[in-house]
């Protein structure tokens, strides 16, 4: 380690004056309330899962901050699943609302985030070139959508519900239906991908992907309840998903110019 | 009982699945004209001043299998080490046209990915340490129940990767060395790099949690 003052030198030369950022810090995530990376009875995930310890750090500048995404890169039927791919005529499917709002664990409406969904047609079959299912294709369904959350983190899409369908992992297993979300907050480090299931549904407590979640009360957290007040009659019934990302935590103590 | 903490839970992780690319790179899955262009293919504007680079790898499973149905996203400052982010109170003097985030599926013949950027400079980091030049990366797939996130070095950056207080966590430096990319011998204008990542076994890459 002879070197490291002049590695320091190397490198405050080249950032020169700049002032010393400060982002709040993210929360540590709980590994404990995620599935673990190896779930045997996922088999995908056995050659799929680091075996050494992850490595933890604080998270820094780089975790703190993320990309923004502006209004202006999204159209007008990016978040209408009904519309957005339709050719001559609405999907084949029961038509729903899907909707919630995305908040961080300290309870604070997370505005302005990305929030992109995919999902199968009502007959459980992706528009994928690799998904090969008996199930018909659906010409006026695609299958994917985005929408920013407004100001108070709130959401909503419409779609059709989606169908179960099987895979490859026992000789006999069936995905729950699953609308499939995407989330950026407001930092990388908040990254999240996760799948929505319905309540009620009977092939959630057979599913090997949802119970490779230890907690069942986090299991619980991804199956949306049926949302008769949302419901627009005659229209479209609802489900609300309600959706929470690593929180900040306030920095009391550190000494910062622009107060806490 | 003492007061509740009131404190949410975040939601929890599920594989990304097979079919991740209809929903953050349709195109690749063959859903065309929902969106004009999939997301993330832009991390630098044509006038962005920095130094070109390209990175290219690919993704191994635990038996050495490409894995090439994978998602990788990138997160990075500019050449100044300056986030395009409004948490980063530097960021009004963020590059011109310099966004910072990408986006990359694996191939699905070769199992191949690559991004076109800029060199992003040194990034201060905790307790006044500065953090050598480093891109971070985000990895999903069928089978990865919650992403994996990893951090890309660059080899000609010892001096700096010595001192870097991220590395510097790391202490086995043989795993330190599956952070630094390497250098590939390219025509033309631009530095090229090779990272590759193992997901798992002999040269298993680090992945962080933070």
């Amino acid at each position: 380690m002879s070197d490291t003052s002049a590695g320091d030198r190397a490198v405050s030369e080249r950032v020169g004056s700049n002032l010393r950022p400060q982002a709040d810090p993210l929360i540590p995530r709980d590994h404990a309330w995620h599935p673990p990376a190896l779930a045997p009875a996922y088999k995908t995930s056995v050659l799929r899962s680091p075996q050494r310890p992850l490595v933890a750090h604080e998270a820094t500048l780089s975790e703190s901050t993320g990309p923004v995404f502006g209004p202006e890169s999204l159209g007008p039927l990016d978040n209408d699943l009904l519309r957005n791919y339709a050719l001559d005529g609405a999907p084949i499917g029961p038509r729903i609302l899907v909707h919630g709002r995305l908040r961080d664990e300290r309870g604070r409406g997370v505005p302005g985030a990305l929030i992109e969904i995919w999902q199968a047609n009502a007959g459980g079959r992706y528009r994928h070139r690799n998904d090969g299912y008996l199930a018909a294709l659906d010409p006026n369904f695609g299958g994917c959508g985005r929408t920013l959350t407004d100001a108070e983190g709130r959401y909503v899409f419409r779609t059709v519900m989606p169908g179960p369908y099987p895979w490859p992992n026992n000789v006999n297993d069936w995905r729950p239906a699953h609308i499939h979300f995407s989330i950026f907050g407001s930092g990388f480090g908040q990254r999240l991908i996760t799948q929505m299931y319905f309540e009620g549904d009977p092939h959630i407590p057979l599913c090997p992907i949802l119970n490779a979640i230890p907690d069942a009360q986090a299991v619980e957290q991804l199956i949306a309840p049926l949302d008769m007040a949302a419901t627009a009659p005659m229209d479209a019934r609802a489900y609300r998903f309600d959706l929470v990302l690593r929180g900040r935590r306030s920095t009391y103590f550190e000494t910062r110019p622009e107060g806490n | 009982m003492p007061q509740a903490l009131d404190r949410l839970k975040e939601t929890p992780s599920q594989t990304a699945g097979p079919y991740v690319h209809i929903g953050l790179v349709p195109s690749l899955a063959g859903v065309a004209g929902v969106y004009p262009a999939d997301p993330g293919g832009a991390i630098v504007a044509p006038e962005t001043p920095g130094e070109r680079i390209r990175i290219e790898g690919r993704v191994f499973d635990g038996d050495g299998g490409l894995v090439r149905d994978a998602l990788i996203e990138s997160w990075q400052a500019d050449a100044n080490g300056i986030y395009n982010a409004p948490l980063d109170p530097r960021q009004g003097r963020c590059a011109p046209g310099f966004f910072g985030w990408g986006r990359c599926a694996t191939d699905f013949a070769s199992g191949a990915f690559a991004f076109e950027t800029i060199k992003p400079g040194p990034v201060p980091g905790p307790r006044d340490s500065m953090m050598a030049p480093h891109i971070c990366l985000w990895i999903v797939a069928r089978g990865i129940n919650l992403g994996l996130s990893t951090r890309l070095y660059f080899p000609e950056e010892e001096a700096a990767n010595a001192v870097d207080p991220i590395l510097r966590r790391i202490e086995n430096p043989q795993r330190r060395r599956t952070l630094i990319a390497q250098a590939l011998e390219t025509e033309g204008d631009g530095r090229g790099y090779r990272f590759d990542i193992r997901l798992q076994g002999e040269g298993e890459t680090v992945f962080f949690a933070t």
